[in-house]
């Protein structure tokens, strides 16, 4: 059967469940982007709507965080290390990105991995090697195992700074808004594959809600939102694993207990949601040598200044991306005012992309 | 008498550089026109000519599938050959950076002598410089080539509703093969460059006359911005079907884990073309009797409608514009 032939009669069976207006929310930046790609959309029934939540690692990194990284790629001696999705990123000064400056003489590097970062660091002794330590709890291990490997081969050279967030924290924040109207979750498939599905069972025990742990192919997300669609017509909340090839109802305990032995829950600060308690990772203190917050004296304190970027807003799924007066006009991927727009997986440069 | 590495003195004009020349360069590119050694190469002409010219400074400079010696060679032949021209010259022109290894000059400039002579081109002109250690990047090449116009009329000005697109084969090839040659830790695998010369297929497709459109070669930006470029500020769209856009499994896989687009990777051995629809069948024949077309496939169409805009049907039955890219690609966090 053609992807074609089998993506319509799920629509059908969709359409036929009769549910009134529902609304879906992801939360993964890679579940943004393939919905926008395949143009999922437009072949889902006018009753269902999919909103984008905050699911970019770099759309929820607030101005104060970017502006702290970019002051720092300044810094004499200093080598930013990250991941390539940060370095078009703005701060509060539009225009100022990590490539901007390094186009003026910053020294940063684009890298797929912390161990990558870790090497450049073994290599020039005479650099102060920064890794930019972006992402959830998908990228969370891998940034822990630099810090490991880092504190055995004894390195002076090599900081993270912690930019990590848990999805969990930010989910109740969600639910905890009074204008909150969503009805099921599609869940982050690869965030799962860490915490398992039991790290998100707290959302039908707690609040009722339904979610489905999703894959990433157009066709795990159609089958994700006709699990949910059944579910919210027959007034089921569970959790379902559609991406049963990657998660286990454990997740990967070993990975976890990595995060744990570097990593300690600390407050948060998230663009459109504010200060959410214990919702960041924080390197723990036997390892604040291989910490840029602590070799550098960096302290992020909320500026509390009103930008016209209504990120904040998007990622919350108050507003669609075309609804932001700048939308097109003001912001483009060429010239964004906000992360969610120069960020691949960010929901307004999905919309600007990719959508008809 | 070569030493093992570049020195600045090769690039000196004294002794050391006509070693170089005499040495290395004349013999490989024997020609009339190179031998005299002058400060200028007298060519004959026929007709109109195209000309082109393009520098090139990937990194790493061999790469699986070939080397800058190559690249430099097809690069420019395959402009003047989507430009409608027969590549008859090319000059060569080297920046090489002090230490630069002579074993690995000497690899590339064979590379050069072969492609020449697969493109039925002569290199009749050259120079050389050599900088200080820190300067340069190993090698940088420039080639600018002349043609002879055997097909006029080609532009996108040419192209009409209905026309259908066309590729000559695999998408994204060279730019995920020099990500990966840049990356090899990352990943394991087996993708090449696609690096070619196209004049034989680009003469052959220009035998079907204004049915022929326009051509180009999608290096930079890949296919996805070729088609933007075709139809941006003209009163037509393109339709294309991504499930006809023929992706190398390899190359897909690879895309997918380092955050790239196929659609977006350059090619340096692949063209698109624009045809009537009356010839789309005939074209398509044409370029799979190539030795560099055999994977061609017709992907699309031309149309009124969304003008200036590409729009690709996906396999699940959406639809999404195709931009062009803003900048690099850059791979994504997770």
């Amino acid at each position: 059967m053609s992807t074609g032939t089998a993506s319509r009669q799920i629509i059908e069976q969709i359409a036929a469940a009769d549910t009134g207006r529902v609304n879906l929310m992801e939360v993964c930046g890679t579940h943004t982007m393939s919905i926008a790609r395949s143009g999922l959309k437009q072949i889902l029934p006018d009753n269902i709507r999919l909103i984008s939540g905050p699911g970019c690692p770099v759309c929820v990194t607030p101005d104060e965080v970017m502006d702290a990284v970019l002051d720092l790629s300044l810094t004499d001696s200093v080598t930013i290390a990250t991941y390539g999705d940060m370095i078009r990123v703005p701060g509060s000064r539009r225009g100022v990105t990590l490539q901007t400056l390094a186009a003026r003489g910053a020294d940063v590097r684009i890298v797929y991995s912390p161990m990558d970062a870790l090497e450049i660091a073994a290599s020039r002794k005479d650099r102060e090697v920064v890794f930019l330590g972006a992402g959830f709890e998908t990228t969370a291990p891998g940034t822990a195992m630099a810090v490991q490997v880092a504190s055995e081969r004894k390195l002076e050279n090599f900081t993270v700074f912690s930019m990590l967030k848990t999805v969990e924290p930010a989910l109740r924040a969600l639910i905890g808004d009074p204008d909150f109207n969503i009805q099921g979750f599609i869940l982050p498939g690869h965030v799962a594959t860490i915490i398992g599905e039991r790290g998100f069972e707290f959302l039908a025990s707690e609040y009722g809600i339904p979610g489905v742990i999703s894959g990433f192919e157009p066709e795990d997300i159609l089958v994700s939102i006709y699990r949910l669609v059944m579910q919210i017509g027959s007034g089921r909340a569970e959790i379902e694993n559609e991406y049963t090839r990657a998660v286990a109802h454990a997740g990967n305990t070993m990975a976890m207990a990595a995060v744990n032995n570097v990593f300690e829950p600390a407050d948060s600060l998230w663009r459109g949601l504010g200060m959410i308690a214990g919702s960041g990772l924080k390197i723990r203190d036997e390892f604040s040598k291989y910490d840029a917050s602590v070799r550098f004296g960096l302290h992020i304190e909320p500026l509390g200044r009103k930008s016209p970027c209504r990120c904040g807003d998007v990622i919350r799924g108050m507003i669609t991306p075309r609804e932001c007066p700048m939308f097109g006009t003001n912001c483009d991927p060429e010239n964004p005012a906000g992360p969610c727009m120069v960020s691949s997986e960010g929901a307004c440069a999905a919309a600007y992309r990719y959508m008809i | 008498m070569m030493d093992e590495y570049i020195t600045l003195d090769y690039g000196s004009g004294g002794r050391k550089t006509s070693s170089l020349i005499e040495e290395m360069i004349v013999p490989l590119f024997e020609n009339d026109a190179l031998a005299e050694l002058g400060d200028g190469a007298v060519l004959k002409s026929e007709g109109r000519i195209v000309f082109s010219t393009d520098s090139f400074v990937v990194s790493p400079y061999i790469f699986p599938g070939g080397d800058i010696g190559k690249l430099s060679v097809c690069g420019t032949v395959n402009d003047i050959s989507v430009s409608g021209g027969q590549p008859v010259y090319l000059s060569l022109a080297a920046v090489i950076e002090e230490g630069f290894p002579a074993d690995d000059l000497k690899q590339i400039l064979e590379s050069i002598r072969k492609a020449a002579d697969e493109a039925g081109v002569q290199i009749v002109t050259g120079d050389t410089k050599v900088v200080e250690r820190g300067k340069g990047d190993g090698i940088y090449l420039n080639t600018a080539g002349i043609g002879f116009l055997r097909t006029p009329g080609l532009s996108p000005s040419a192209i009409r509703t209905g026309d259908r697109v066309l590729v000559s084969g695999t998408m994204g090839d060279h730019g995920t093969a020099i990500m990966l040659a840049r990356n090899p830790d990352l990943l394991a695998g087996n993708i090449e460059s696609d690096c070619a010369p196209l004049h034989e297929m680009a003469l052959a497709l220009g035998e079907l006359g204004s049915s022929l459109r326009v051509m180009r070669d999608p290096t930079r930006g890949g296919l996805a911005t070729t088609l933007c470029e075709f139809v941006e500020k003209s009163p037509h769209g393109i339709e294309i079907d991504e499930d006809a856009v023929p992706v190398a499994p390899a190359v897909k896989s690879a895309c997918d884990i380092l955050g790239l687009d196929p659609l977006y990777s350059a090619n340096e051995g692949k063209l698109i073309a624009i045809v009537s629809p009356d010839a789309a069948d005939e074209a398509l024949q044409i370029m799979r009797s190539h030795r560099y077309g055999q994977n061609a496939q017709i992907i699309g169409t031309v149309t009124e409608d969304h003008p200036g805009r590409v729009v690709m049907h996906t396999p699940i039955g959406g639809s999404r514009i195709l931009t062009r890219l803003t900048g690099a690609q850059l791979p994504r966090i997770c």
